[in-house]
């Protein structure tokens, strides 16, 4: 039987194995890095499943593909369905409408309506309310998905792949641009702060024409704070500006924040292509998928499934853009 | 068209390369607007965007490096010295922000970022105010060029304050002049090619609208209206009708 040979264990990596091992093929996996952890980008992931808000400033396959993805997480991870609530300060209001005019999917809110969601959220008087969105625990998820392989057998290599591999699946995001010339690095900041005087129940993104800012909560106190979308490839640290620019929108979301314990600074590239969109790309013995972009949690699904079609029944799906076996 | 420091532009519409929902979008309405400048900004990376940049360089259009999120003279003027080495160019877009709401430029650090880039060799595009001493004091710094705003960056409020465009149009007649930033509508972009003005530069308009190609497309027809209109000696509105066919011998003259 063939054995598959996943090389990379975050996001895409884990989801195309078990895409894998769900159609029965046999896989096993290597990263030279260990299990899921701060090496890899998805670890930095905010874990919003949110096709209808990225739509906003994606193209359509963002929203067609990404709502496949809660049912796909679903059995495999703890999902939140309990929607995003969009805000804006008053000022913002054009902001508002023109995110209200680029999406669907949303109820139009006023103020008693966001209090009842969010009573912390007490600021605002218009908004929007994505009742079909979810969010995950990133790093939760990682390890429920590495946890099922194993049980189901897939043996972790923490090592470097051998060269020379046959039916190998290149999930190694940014490093496999030696190969795929085309991917780039879009860098990206988050902190992840402790603040027990505000809760908030799902996540919230907050419009502003220059710093917009989206907050996911993770239970207990902790939230995560994202994310810059900057066209940089360096990944060595966040800049003050960024900092002052998460930390002042999420102030100004509710002021208690101003006394959050900051817990973790992330800084990392996303891979991505010009379109920004995810590709499964077969050259020799090899297939490629990568370009998650800002989507990791919200594509790897489509993108595992076009891997699967492609390894064990030779279909190509949209995200097949290349394929020279 | 007057000459930006000897280099004639194939079209007068001068386009920024931030915001948009992705590269391969961003190629798309450069394609559509046939613009001839692209302004590309250096500040939030020194150093670190090199693929992107040669994105901006693959364009084969002519590169405009700014200095967009300078505040001081000194970090305009390091970014300046950054920009030319990364984009082989002496052209640089000045432009330093003295209110962090709304954006306007920082006129008395502007002159002086001005005199000394100039100094330094530099060919400088200055973001200015419509104010005419200002824009005196940049051509007595070496500029050769005059970048006042529409309105605030980003507002795509279109002219604000026509009178002081005209103004500017005819205390100038021989500076180019480009209107940068306001612009939201094509017919911003025709106006200000109608009052004289000889280039247009937008990005927000482009980048954040939903069909950033299209309306690279509804921009670049625009500006060659207004560009064609100018040329062609408008009319002067007036008050009363002027009819077209003759009115002398009809009913209502009885």
């Amino acid at each position: 039987m063939t054995v598959w040979s996943v090389i990379g264990s975050g996001v895409a990596g884990l989801a195309v194995a078990t895409e894998l091992v769900s159609r029965g093929a046999k896989v096993q996996v290597f990263d030279p890095g260990g299990p899921p952890g701060p090496h890899g980008c998805s670890w930095w992931a905010g874990g919003m499943l949110a096709p209808w808000c990225e739509f906003e400033n994606a193209e359509e396959p963002v929203l067609r593909l990404g709502r496949q993805a809660l049912d796909w997480w679903a059995p495999r991870t703890q999902v939140e369905r309990r929607g995003t609530l969009v805000v804006a300060n008053p000022r913002d209001l054009p902001d508002l409408r023109r995110f209200a005019r680029r999406t669907n999917g949303f109820n139009e809110v006023n103020q008693p309506e966001i209090l009842e969601l969010e009573p912390e959220l007490s600021g605002f008087h218009k908004g929007l309310y994505f009742a079909e969105e979810a969010h995950l625990d990133p790093r939760q998820a990682l390890r429920d998905l590495s946890r099922d392989l194993q049980a189901q057998g897939v043996v972790f290599h923490r090592k470097l792949a051998p060269t020379r591999l046959d039916n190998a699946i290149d999930c190694r995001g940014l490093h496999a641009r030696e190969v795929l010339h085309d991917l780039r690095g879009v860098k990206g900041e988050m902190l992840v702060i402790r603040c027990r005087d505000v809760v908030l129940t799902r996540p919230v993104r907050l419009l502003h024409p220059r710093m917009p800012l989206y907050i996911v909560p993770r239970g207990d106190g902790v939230f995560m704070l994202g994310a810059t979308m900057i066209e940089s490839e360096d990944s060595s640290r966040i800049t003050a500006r960024s900092m002052l620019e998460l930390l002042s929108a999420a102030y100004a979301l509710n002021p208690a924040f101003g006394e959050a314990e900051v817990l973790e600074i992330g800084v990392d590239l996303r891979p991505a292509f010009p379109d920004n969109l995810p590709r499964v790309r077969r050259l020799g013995r090899t297939i490629y998928a990568n370009g998650l972009y800002r989507h990791g949690y919200l594509l790897a699904p489509a993108l595992a499934q076009g891997v699967a079609d492609l390894a064990l029944e030779n279909k190509h799906s949209e995200l097949v853009d290349e394929d020279r076996a | 068209m007057k000459t930006l420091y000897g280099t004639e532009l194939p079209n007068p519409l001068m386009l920024g390369t931030a915001q948009y929902p992705s590269p391969a979008i961003l190629e798309q309405a450069f394609r559509e607007s046939g613009a001839g400048v692209a302004t590309v900004s250096l500040r939030r990376e020194s150093g670190a965007g090199e693929t992107f940049w040669r994105m901006i360089r693959d364009l084969g259009v002519l590169v405009l490096p700014n200095t967009a999120g300078c505040h001081t003279v000194k970090e305009a003027v390091n970014t300046a010295l950054m920009a030319r080495e990364v984009f082989n160019t002496k052209w640089i877009k000045l432009e330093l922000i003295g209110h962090t709401d709304s954006l306007q430029p920082d006129v008395f650090q502007l002159v002086e970022a001005a005199r000394i880039l100039t100094e330094d060799g530099f060919e400088v595009f200055p973001y200015t105010t419509d104010d005419l001493i200002v824009g005196e004091r940049l051509l007595t710094a070496g500029c050769e060029v005059l970048m006042p705003w529409g309105a605030p960056i980003g507002s795509g409020r279109g002219l604000n304050n026509e009178y002081a465009l005209r103004a500017m149009r005819a205390e100038f007649p021989d500076i180019p002049l480009v209107i940068d930033a306001g612009i939201g509508l094509p017919s911003h972009a025709a106006r200000a090619m109608e009052l004289g003005y000889d280039a247009v530069l937008l990005n927000t308009a482009v980048a954040r609208a939903g069909d950033p190609a299209a309306m690279a497309r509804a921009m670049k027809l625009a500006i060659e209206a207004g560009q064609l209109a100018c040329q062609a000696d408008p009319i002067e509105a007036r008050d009363m009708a002027e009819p077209s066919t003759p009115v002398i011998g009809k009913a209502f003259l009885s």
